[in-house]
């Protein structure tokens, strides 16, 4: 292996575009590669990368790595961490991101023990140490009451960046870089698993992640019922409705509306929790809320901590009036 | 069909927030005097995951636990929900890993029990929320994961899994043995019940020490990290909420409608 070099960032794709995530990390990976004076890749694995490593270069890669191969039109683990393992022997990166999603989640931990290198998950922040030029990767732990700084020595570095904490940089299509065709040689005998299908579970209205206006429900919402209510708010605000875990758990709410550290991260520009006390890890999924507004009962009720404006009481008595009041300020 | 579920003792993460403290130095949660610890939730799922395979089916359950000094009241809370059997890798060599010493030691135990079809864990431990030993488990014994499941299913002598994604879920076949991570979609952790409570207790674990699965202590806990712990801090809250203040909850419903408008906010 040669002297480990560069930064790498594993891109994901859909339908030919890169994911929101991936400029994310190229704009940290970028930042990074500078500190350094070393260069940027980005690997995108897939079937018909269409114009995605173009963009790529756009958001700030100097070299892509493309595998296009009909073989790797679905994430699955073996295939993926296979490629990957080759590409990471052959172009030794000194540090390998990846997003904190469905793919990185399972791709980034069994990577790592196969590279024999450790991984930290769910990062917020990355730094270059300017002293031991090693990365520190920041990450919250217990349930997002605490955040941790960690390094390792081991190369590549690895670490994967929760969604949302990063900014891209600006597109600049007239960027020069190069695509490089990698072969990643796997075999489908390789492969121990076989996807079967694909099921959907968006839940109708505006989907969570695009919501500037946010609804969430917590245990005080007490039932499916309760959450019609926070339905009817939410179609007069245009908002998104979520939930913290319980009610997900319950089934008063699909599992897709779960907001939270192993949930969806949202950041809107206001969130208004009902119901829900404030559990570290539902805080770790709405804390980069821009505005958060609370109404519970329980006046020592962690969410109150997170909050810019908040209601001590009952929510079946406030939301009532809230709703009634929004819908004559909206209208009026 | 024998099933391995690994669980951790973590301390409670329901515990209040304000009873959170980590140590001066900046390196160590110190535990809450009041609130006992519990199994890790997800590793909870795992056992129940595991317990649905063996209503169905039958099998033997064994319970894989790592630490020292272990609550035996907490670490055999799976037997009183129907596991079978407990081991216990239990030293003060086991203390303070990172995911590749906790995954390399249980790894190894895995391999003294022997014979095996399906290894549980949870998604990710209540503390250092890393979601990384399972897949570290299943890389060094070489065989497939599937993560984040919530059903499992043995069906023709496979596992058919539905992995949880962002906008649903994937239904993902995986030939045996494997290991499987589990999420808390798979649904609440049944109950002790009484006669298990019963059983539990008469039970004893098997305890294992480093030499006992053949690994060195250089390889094991705090000796065996790949990672270094820098620091361990707790985010500051602004803490700054305005409440509203009104005589009736109607009206501060009113009033916080009013606020948001003012604010421009909707």
């Amino acid at each position: 292996m040669a002297d480990p070099k560069g930064i790498m960032v594993f891109g994901e794709t859909i339908d030919g575009n890169l994911s929101s995530i991936t400029t994310e990390i190229l704009g940290c990976g970028r930042k990074l590669a500078d500190d350094l004076k070393e260069e940027l890749y980005c690997v995108l694995i897939g079937s018909q990368l269409g114009e995605a490593p173009k963009k790529a270069i756009a958001y700030g890669a100097d070299k892509v790595y493309t595998v296009d191969d009909p073989l790797f039109k679905e994430y699955q683990t073996d295939a993926y961490v296979l490629a990957m393992d080759k590409l990471a022997k052959d172009a030794s990166p000194r540090i390998l991101l990846f997003g904190q999603t469905s793919i990185g989640r399972d791709l980034a931990p069994r990577l790592a023990f196969k590279l024999g290198t450790s991984l930290s998950m769910d990062c917020l922040e990355l730094n270059i140490n300017a002293a031991t030029k090693l990365l520190e990767q920041t990450k919250p732990v217990y349930g997002g009451n605490a955040r941790a700084i960690f390094t390792s020595e081991t190369i590549p570095q690895m670490a994967t960046i929760r969604q949302k904490a990063m900014s891209p940089l600006a597109p600049d299509e007239s960027r020069k870089g190069e695509v490089i065709p990698f072969k990643a040689d796997v075999d489908p005998s390789q492969i121990r698993t076989k996807l079967v299908e694909t099921v959907k579970e968006q839940i109708a209205g505006i989907k969570l992640e695009d919501a500037s206006i946010i609804i969430s429900g917590g245990r005080g919402i007490g039932g499916p019922d309760g959450f019609k209510q926070l339905e009817e708010l939410a179609k007069i605000l245009k908002a998104a409705v979520g939930a913290s875990r319980p009610p997900c758990d319950n089934k008063w709410i699909p599992d897709t509306a779960q907001v939270g550290l192993t949930g969806k991260i949202v950041t809107p520009e206001l969130y208004i929790a009902v119901g829900i006390s404030g559990a570290s890890q539902h805080l770790a999924g709405c804390s980069g809320s821009k505005n958060i507004v609370a109404i519970n009962k329980d006046p020592e009720a962690n969410i109150f901590k997170e909050a810019r404006f908040g209601v001590v009481g009952d929510w079946k008595q406030v939301l009532p009036a809230f709703t009634q009041k929004v819908k004559e300020l909206i209208s009026g | 069909m024998n099933i391995i579920v690994c669980c951790k003792q973590v301390l409670d993460p329901e515990a209040p927030p304000a009873s959170f403290k980590i140590d001066p130095a900046g390196s160590k949660v110190v535990p809450p005097s009041n609130v006992p610890p519990v199994v890790s939730p997800f590793d909870e799922n795992a056992v129940e995951a595991a317990l649905k395979i063996k209503d169905k089916q039958g099998g033997k359950i064994t319970v894989l636990s790592l630490g020292n000094n272990l609550t035996r009241d907490v670490v055999k809370k799976p037997l009183s929900m129907g596991a079978d059997e407990l081991i216990l890798l239990e030293d003060a060599a086991f203390e303070d890993g990172d995911s590749w010493s906790t995954a390399y030691a249980l790894a190894m135990a895995i391999k003294k029990i022997g014979e095996y079809d399906l290894i549980f864990c949870g998604r990710q431990a209540a503390d250092w929320d890393s979601g990384q030993v399972g897949s570290g488990i299943a890389e060094i014994l070489g065989i497939p994961t599937v993560t984040l499941a919530k059903k499992v299913d043995i069906v023709d002598g496979k596992a058919k899994v539905e992995r949880v994604i962002a906008d649903g879920y994937q239904v993902i076949e995986v030939s045996l043995p494997a290991l499987i991570t589990v999420s808390n979609e798979l649904g609440e952790p049944r109950y002790a019940t009484l006669k298990g409570i019963m059983a539990a207790a008469k039970k004893q674990p098997t305890v294992w020490k480093p030499a006992d699965i053949g690994v060195e202590a250089a390889q094991i806990g705090a000796a065996g990290r790949k990672s270094k712990l820098l620091k361990l801090f707790q985010p500051v809250r602004e803490g700054k909420c305005e409440l509203v203040a009104a005589d009736s909850p109607a009206e501060a419903g009113t009033k916080l409608a009013e606020k948001l408008r003012e604010t421009k906010l909707i």
